[in-house]
This record gives C-alpha cells, structure tokens and sequence, in this order.
C-alpha cells in the first residue's frame, strides 16, 4: 500500500530507512523511527481499537505518553506478546506485527459493540447496582460475563524470555523532562560542575519542540537547538542523558524510579542487550519540567476515530511528516489549536473550518489563520460528530443556540487548553494549588527539596519558561552543596529565545454540545468511558467528594490514570455540585505515571535468581547418590535417598528400618550453629533459654527450649558446653537468623552489660549424623584423641579431638532415639569426612537417610519439631516439656509470660500421641480432632493433627497433635471427620517406639 | 526507600540495609518475674501508633548490626534523628513538624 498521507519534505524523518509491519495482519510500509501511530496514520489508518466498555472504535487522540485510546498489542513471537502497548509511544522497526484488542471478531465488525446500543443498561456505578439481584447469579452468571467481555488485551501466556537490569544511581541534580524547559536547567546545572541526570521519555528530546514551530533559541529551530544542546549535555563527564526513560514514581527523600526502554525500538536487540533497565536514583535535587497536556473538547460523539488533539496533529506532521486527514476541521477554546491548522494549511491540507468556543479572541494566529484564507467561526461549539469508523462530518451551533451546520471533514483537530503534569509533584507529597485565573492547579507546597518549572509549574511563554529553568537547575546545583564541584565548571550562557508561541488558557469541564439533559456520548475518560453524563449522575446520585465520583464512574481509574480527563471531570462534577473547583479537590496522583512492566520491576530476581539457594558441603554427594531434595528455607535438603524401583514410601520405610537395625547417616549441616563465648556466656544462656546453664559442666550438652517474652516456644536445640565461657548453640533450621537476632537483640540493649560475643558459625561447621546400634563402630575408627566409650563420652555430652585428621567436635546425641553422634568439622572437610564415614558404615551395611526419615524417627520417639508441632502458641508445659524449665532461676526470657493465667489455665491445648484404630490408615497433617462426631455442624474442634506418619519400624501409623486438656485424655477415642468418613482415633503418650530409652545406649 | 542515618557508622545509608524492630525506650523490667498482669500488659501488649512522632528501634542489620533507637514523622515519614541504643529519650528535637 502507498503511503498516501505523507507530505513530502515535512518532518524530520527523511533519511530514515523504509520499516515494513503488519496491523491486524495487513502489511504497510513506514519510516524506521516513526511511532506506529505515525506510520498507520500515513497509510491512512484511523481505526486502531474498540473501546473498554461499549466497544466504540476508537482511533488515536494524542502523539504521546497520554494515549487513552490506540491501545495495541504487539508480537514478536509466541512468548513476546505484549498487551496495551500505546500506539503513540511504539516506536516503528522493519518486521513489527501489531494487533489490535478488545474486538471480536474483526476491529470494523465487533459484535460487543451492542454494549454502546445497551448502554443504559451500563451507566454510571452499574456494577454497585446492576448485578445486585439475584445473588446468586453473580457467581454463575454475571461474574464469568463481565469477566470474559471486560479488561483491555490478553496478558502473555508463556513466561517473559526477555531479560530486564536495574541499576542504582546517585546524582545532585535530577531533571525530568526533556523539553525546553529541562535542557535548560540541565545546562544550568551542569555547566557548575555538579553530577546531573537528564532522563525524557521520549526517543528524542525536545518536547514540545517536536511541534512547535514558531519557536526558535539561540538562533536556531527549537528543536534543532534541543539536539544541540543534548549533545553538548552528553559529551559533559558529569552528565547522563537518558532518553526512553520514563520517572514513573517519586518516592521518600528525592528517590525518583525511572524505566528505561533499552530495546523496544529494535528489529533484533539480541541477548546482550536486556528489554529495559530500572533506574533507583537518590538525588540531592530534583528538578520536574514534565510540561503539560492538552485537553480534548467534550462533545457528542467526540471519540470517533479521526478526532485529535490539536498537538497530536501537529506532532505528526510537523515531527513525522504525516497529515492526519485531507480537510480537517478545528474545535477549541484556545490559541494553540490555531497554530496546527496553519501549519497543516500550509502543507497543503484542507482545513475547512475553525469553531471556537470562545467569543471574540484576539491573537496574531487568529489572524494568521484567517490571512492564510481558514473559515474561522467564534462563540461556536460543535455539538456533534458524524461517522462511525471515522469521522465524516461536524455539527455547528452557535453555542447558546440556534440553526445548525454540518461540515464534512475527516479529522477533527481539538483543543481545550493545557494541563500542567502535575503528576510527580503530586506524587512527592508536594500540594497542588488552583490558580484561579489560569483556571490550573499547579505546585503549591513542596514537600521534597524539588522544584518545577515550566509548563508543569504554569509557567507560559518559552522565553519565560527558559529564565525560570535556567535559574532553577543552577539553584539547585548550588543547593546540593558538593564539595568540589567546581573543579569541572564550564563557563555557559542561558540560551536566547528569539521567537516562541503564546497559547491562551481555554476551558474545563463539558461543551455545550455535551448536555446538559441530552443523553449523548461526550467522552471525558476515553479508556474507562466515561461520559459527562456519567459524572453528572454520579453527583445527582449522592456522590459529594471527588474521590467519590472517581471511584463510581471510574473516571481517570484508567492506565492513562486520567491525563486528559481528570481536569474536565473535575469540573463537570464542580459545576453539578455547584462549587467552586477547588472546593470539590483534584484527586491524588499515583505512580506509576505510566504503566511499568513487572519485568521491569523483578529485574534479575527470578528463577534461580529469585532466592539464594544455600547447599551444604555434602550435597554434591547426595545428588550423586540420586538423593530428591526439599527446600527447607533457602537450603536445599536431601529428603530420600530412593534405589531403582522405589517410591518415596519404600525409600522413607528402608532408611527408618536401616538406622534402628544397624546406622544410618544423616547430613545435618543446615542446623542453626551459634557461638556463645565470653565470661558472661553462662549468665546470657541463663536469661535466653528456660534451662539452667550456669551448672553444665564443660563436655556435657543439654536440650535448650527459647521462649519469647510472652511464654510462647521460639525456638530449641542441643546447646554443648565445650569451657566454662564458651557454648556451642544449636538452633532449628528455619530459625537460624531469628534466633541470632533475638540473642543480640537482648545482648545489645537489654543485657548490654554482659560481657558475651555471638557469632553465627552455621556456615563453617558441616554436620553429619550417624545414628544406630553401629555408629560407634562406624566413626570410632576415624577419631583420634576422643576416649569413644560410655563411660568418657556418656549420651549428651560433646568433645573436641580430630577424626580423619581433621579438628572435630564430636557431639554424643541423639534425634532418632538410637546411640548417636553428630560429628562436626569444618565444612571445607564436611565431604570428606562423610566419604570415609560412608566408606566405614558400608562394611556394617549402614545406609543414608534424609530429613523424611529423621522426621518419622524423632515421631517414633515423640521428638518434637518447632514450628511443626508447635505454631507460636505452644507452651513448655504444653509441648510436655516443662522438665526443661528451671524452676530455681529468678530470671529468663518468657518467664513472666508463661504465668500468664490464660498460659496456666487448664484444658489448654497439649502434645499428645494419636493412634488411629485401624494401624493401616495415615492421618492428615492439619486435620481437625473432635471429642463427638455426631454432634451438629459446625462442630466444636478440641484441637489437630500436627505430624503424622507411617511408622515401619512400628508396623503401623502414628501422629502427634495438640488436643484441648490432651494429656488427661489418653486412652480416650476421638473423632477426626474427614471428607471420605470420620476417622477413629485413640489419645497416646507420645513415644511410640522404645519407650524407655534403652536404645540410647544400644 | 528512606534514607536512615546509623548513628555507629554515622553514616547515611539506605533502608535496604536496615530492619526495623518496633517502638523503642520500652524497657524490660529487672525484676520481670514479679511484674503484675497490667505492667506485663503494658510492656508485651501495648505500642503508640501515633500520627506524628514516633521513638523506634532499627537495626543496621547489612551494616554494622548494631541496634539503635530512631524518631520518625509518621505523617512525612522523615527521619528527625537517630541515637544509640541506651541513649535516653531526645528532649529536643531538630525541625519537629508539631
């Protein structure tokens, strides 16, 4: 196809390469560098989408960041498909295939589009009232409906292959926006020598210099100028130029996030280059020159494709050479608008009217307009739009009434005024005021050390624009007071403005052509259609704040967060109110500014990258032995070891029988491991663990439980005394880091005076478990200096020495109930030794065994695990442990807690031992206990199932759980209703294997 | 991300590196064991939230790992000062909003 609406030497694109891509599967030709939008509307192509709600076409309102409507989907390929991609924005590469959204089953024909017919049915706050009755149609009938005709695009079914980086930044002076005003400041402060970042979000930078082409500075074109000066800006040491790169929110103390878009503009980025890059950047000062936004003209049908911003028409001639339409007709309430119908007169296109709204305006582009031969008509709205597809024709009326005109066109240029972006102030805290005579709200009280200027600061004119961001950029250079910064100073002059455009102020809220009873569309939220109608009712209906009336009509709840539409709601509201503006209050603006990429956002932190991964030492021997692993935390545990041919039963079954009958090893590195050394070492385990220390004698271990301050179990593990100042603290798996920090929590600010060094040593020490009738045989062959008998090494008890040559500590004890030994050594030496211990443990037909199987012995033997049996709300006294509460001490933490009358109270809660009636049947962990199973639903729960296995060793089931006043009911049947029938149970003890503990010494 | 001054390293350092760990100058009796149910209310139970000035404790955790006490603006979120730990109450403090 031809590209027929392309002006031959306008634009700035001439030199650019010819872009093939397809729109809804037809093939066009475009300019590389273009955006999409620029290339559909050179080839012609209004109808770009079908709107949120009644699926109206929709075809593009802006040339920017600010587009509600041209919405598209872009492809690469089956994994990069990417939803609600603003036509505007896309910048155009040989290949690129787009499609449009939210139509069905072809953009001309849309069969939803019934909704706009319907669209009583669907007014303002319809889902509050609509699907109120029945009730219970919403889950079957309204909810998947609204679910399947709602939302904007389809998201990506197939994980993101792209990569995304983030970096961190710290600067002294951060400029956002790279129009006049920006570069301008950004000049300021560089030239003093200070760091600056300069960031726009567009492919070039200039703002609106792209369009404006009255402006010349410094004796050039203004946008000639703006490259000038980038350049200059970025051949600065002490400068950044980002371009792409979006400040999407404005956080605490000067911390701006900015998006960088690294590689959307490329016909094949390649793996090197990551899609985009998040900026984090800390600065002393910011500087906003984020411009303004132009508001649309509320009338009747002003959505149709080919209705536009007045700038968004110059953009694309001015900036890409392309004319929107061949007999456009203007409608505004302001200059600006003026200055798109002469430039696209003078390319040579039809302009067939001009309709303002105002009543006698005075200007020299008025009369520019009229010298150049337009039809320019005053105090005149446009009541309404012709066409569906496309706009055919505007309705004239004077606008307090009178005969009508239609005029065919095929574009109408519109323009309300300008709306200073507010956005990033708003998000930094700062608090907007409304200038009452400019009719704008602009920065008021700041709240950060930032400052704007420009457009976004109401700020009019160029020449003014570029005073007050020259003097700002080099004030907040000189406010972020850096040392040294003058050694780079650069002797700079202001730039000069030599001719520069005036725009006049327009208006807000709702045309004449809009109502106010009439029941026609006039679009103020062109993505959340929403109408002035919508607003209006919204206020009859009760809604008194804006707030309110935002969140009922979902006016400016869009993605485009309401750039164009905030203003015009605000005011229709306002007036039905009838209240002043800034009596009824502009809403709050969030970030993000524009929608970001959630790519963007994880960055690198996905997959493997997502969380460390922590292995022990001897991992590398339990994968080879073909070990599956469960995350515990971030460790990765051996969880069973399976031979060919097993399931995980068989495997937990073997490794349970092979540690009772003769020994099993066991990788226990991942336990907690806390060093506790000094004089007062002794007095500190006294205050954090309920048991007595300060008697231990070095060379013994005792079993520790740490309670919170409220009395509640936090923690436990087998503490060894290796000298009188030095322990060696175990802690669970999971609790490691909470429990170092609770010691030093104490240790730094309650116990301060204690004289005691902790040190986290879970790290250095590999830990391997042998556990059996035959662990002595198994390690005593490799121990040197360590007396091995019951008698110089009795259960519970620890010494140093040396085993396969390296330093150990040996501790003597057992988590299975069997003689057991936990050897630790280095973790450099961890394989080692476990190699030679596995070598020693072959010739006695010893096997490994994983944390499944230690977890079915320490059940056997009624071993608790914190965390598992115990959830935060379990006592000692609960958990049957209070024989490990010193009764004697004075002092500890958790002591006052735990006589708390509720903690004292009888028929809490207690650890007991269950055994279902039928041995073969496994309960369920969480499963709910009840004392009556017949009893009315819902039932009364005394308590749960907290672990439960199949038990080998006992030929049969067994589990532990909590049960109101459990201990004074053993023997009693309880009940444990299940889905497929009521399981009967009988209340235990809660060691179900060698209840008296020879086996210790087996 | 706030900027919080750690008072050892004094230095200004990003949040990233800091955890916080509640209200602060809330001091465990000595004599905890006979505490009374109110005054073992009053410690374990009962934190200010207020809108305004806050005394909490931070710690460096990526940093030096040292504990120490902090006073916010709840309302601006902004930092007034930071003191060690054990240090009393600040009965002066710079740029208060009230």
């Amino acid at each position: 196809m031809i590209a027929t609406f392309r002006i031959p030497g306008a634009g700035r694109l001439k030199q650019a390469e010819t872009a093939r891509f397809s729109f809804d599967g037809q093939s066009y030709a475009g300019v590389e560098g273009e955006t999409l939008a620029s290339a559909l509307l050179a080839n012609g192509v209004h109808l770009v989408g079908r709107s949120f709600k009644y699926h109206r076409p929709r075809g593009f309102l802006s040339a920017g960041a600010e587009e509600p409507n041209a919405l598209v989907e872009i492809k690469r390929d089956s994994a990069r498909r990417t939803p609600n991609v603003r036509a505007t924005v896309q910048e155009l590469y040989d290949g690129l295939t787009a499609q449009s959204q939210n139509r069905w089953p072809s953009l001309a024909f849309d069969v939803s589009a019934l909704g706009d017919i319907a669209s009583p049915l669907l007014s303002a706050g319809f889902y509050y009232k609509t699907f109120m009755w029945p009730k219970s149609a919403w889950k079957n009938f309204y909810e998947p409906r609204i679910r399947a005709a709602a939302g904007l695009g389809v998201a990506p079914d197939q994980p993101d292959p792209d990569h995304y980086s983030a970096r961190f930044a710290h600067c002294d002076v951060l400029v956002l926006g790279g129009g006049a005003a920006g570069i301008a400041a950004a000049l300021a402060a560089a030239e003093t020598g200070v760091r600056v970042i300069l960031a726009d979000e567009q492919a070039d930078f200039g703002g609106s210099l792209r369009f404006e082409s009255g402006a010349r500075i410094d004796g050039q074109d203004g946008f000639a100028w703006a490259q000038g000066a980038v350049a200059t800006l970025k051949a600065m040491d002490n400068v950044r130029v980002l371009s792409r790169t979006t400040a999407f929110g404005y956080y605490a103390q000067n911390f701006v996030g900015l998006v960088e878009r690294v590689s959307d503009h490329l016909q094949n980025p390649g793996r090197e280059l990551p899609r985009e890059r998040l900026w984090q950047v800390r600065a002393k000062r910011v500087v906003l020159a984020t411009g303004a936004i132009e508001r649309h003209m509320v009338f009747a049908d002003n959505d149709r494709p080919g209705i536009m911003l007045a700038s968004a028409a110059r953009t694309y001639l001015n900036h890409h050479g392309v004319a929107v339409g061949r007999n456009v007709g203007v409608y505004t309430a302001n200059d600006s608008a003026y200055a798109a119908a002469i430039d696209l007169k003078k390319a040579g296109v039809g302009v067939a009217a001009i309709v303002d709204l105002r009543d006698n305006p005075t200007g020299s582009v008025i009369d520019e307009a009229r010298a150049l031969g337009i039809e320019v008509n005053f105090g005149r709205a446009v009541i309404r739009a012709g066409g569906k597809l496309r706009v055919s024709s505007m309705t004239v009326q004077p606008k307090n009434g009178g005969g009508e005109r239609t005029i065919p066109v095929d574009a109408i240029l519109m323009s309300a005024g300008w709306t200073p972006s507010v956005h990033l102030f708003s998000q930094s805290r700062g608090k907007v005021a409304f200038n009452d005579e400019t009719k704008r709200f602009v920065p008021g009280t700041y709240a950060q050390d930032c400052v704007s200027v420009g457009a976004c600061n109401g700020t009019d004119g160029l020449s003014a624009t570029i005073d007050e961001a020259y003097a700002a950029g080099a004030k907040a250079a000189k406010d972020a007071s850096v040392k040294n910064a003058g050694a780079n100073t650069v002797k700079g002059t202001k730039p000069k403005v030599d001719a520069s455009e005036s725009w006049s102020r327009g208006m807000l809220g709702a045309a004449p052509g809009a109502g106010p009873d009439t029941t026609v569309k006039a679009f103020v939220d062109f993505q959340n259609d929403v109408t002035a109608k919508d607003i209006r009712q919204a206020v009859h209906e009760g809604m008194r704040s804006i707030e309110h009336v935002k969140r009922f009509t979902t006016n400016g709840m869009a993605t485009d967060q309401g750039k164009t539409s905030n203003m015009h709601g605000l005011a229709i509201a306002a007036e039905t109110l009838g209240k002043p503006i800034p009596q009824v209050g502009l809403t709050t603006f969030r970030a993000p500014y524009t929608p970001v990429t959630f790519g963007s956002i994880v960055g690198h932190a996905r997959g493997p990258l997502f969380d460390p991964t922590r292995k022990t030492a001897i991992h590398p021997w339990s994968a080879a032995q073909g070990a599956v692993f469960e995350d515990v935390g971030q460790w990765k545990r051996a969880w069973y070891f399976p031979k060919a041919g097993e399931d995980m039963h068989a495997a937990v079954d073997r490794e349970c029988v092979t540690v009772r009958k003769t020994a099993g090893l066991f990788d226990a590195s991942t336990l907690g491991k806390i060093e506790v050394v000094g004089p007062d070492a002794a007095k500190f385990m006294e205050l954090l663990y309920t048991n007595p220390w300060e008697k231990l004698e070095p060379g013994r271990c005792r079993y520790g439980i740490m309670l919170r301050e409220d009395g509640f179990i936090y923690d436990d593990g087998v503490v060894g005394r290796l000298a009188s100042d030095r322990f060696h603290v175990t802690t669970t798996t999971g609790g490691a880091p909470r429990v170092m920090n609770h010691m030093e929590d104490y240790l730094q600010t309650e116990f301060p005076h204690l004289n005691v060094w902790l040190t986290s040593t879970t790290e250095q020490w590999a830990v391997i478990a042998v556990q059996g009738p035959k662990s002595r045989d198994i390690i005593a062959p490799l121990v040197e200096g360590i007396d091995m008998s019951d008698g110089a090494l009795p259960h519970m008890s620890v010494r140093e020495g040396r085993i396969c040559g390296v330093p150990t500590r040996l501790f003597r004890m057992s988590f299975t109930g069997e003689r057991g030994f936990e050897v630790n050594v280095p973790a450099d030496y961890g394989q080692a030794v476990w190699e030679a211990l596995w070598a020693e443990g072959q010739k006695h037909g010893a096997g490994a065994y994983g944390t499944e199987a230690m977890h079915v012995l320490r059940a056997e033997k009624g071993y608790i695990i914190v965390g598992q049996d115990t959830d935060g709300t379990v006592t000692p006294g609960d958990a049957g442990l209070d024989w490990a509460v010193g009764k004697k001490k004075t002092d500890f933490v958790g002591i006052r807690g735990m006589a708390r009358p509720d903690l004292v109270a009888k028929g809490r809660k207690q650890l007991v031992g269950l055994k279902t009636k039928d041995p073969k049947v496994v309960l369920e962990e969480g499963a709910q206990i009840v004392g009556d199973p017949k009893q009315a639903i819902p039932m009364a729960m005394i308590g749960h199932v907290t672990s439960s296995y199949w038990s080998e060793n006992c030929g049969r089931s067994i589990a532990l759980a909590l049960v109101a006043g459990g201990r004074d009911r053993i023997g009693e049947t309880l009940y444990v209703p299940m889905p497929n029938g009521t399981i009967e149970v009988e209340v235990t003890g809660m060691v179900f294997f060698d209840e008296k503990g020879e086996r210790l010494n087996g | 991300m706030l900027l919080i001054r750690c008072p050892y390293c004094e230095e200004e350092r990003p949040e990233l590196e800091f955890r916080n760990a509640g209200e602060a100058h809330i001091a465990r009796s000595a004599d905890m064991a006979a505490t009374s149910d109110d005054d073992f209310e009053k410690f374990f139970f009962i934190r200010s939230n207020p809108k305004g000035i806050i005394y909490e404790r931070w710690r460096h955790m990526h940093g030096c790992a040292r504990f120490f006490n902090a006073v916010r603006d709840t309302v601006s979120d902004r930092f007034l000062m930071t003191y060690k730990a054990g240090e009393p109450k600040p009965a002066k403090l710079p740029g208060a909003s009230e």
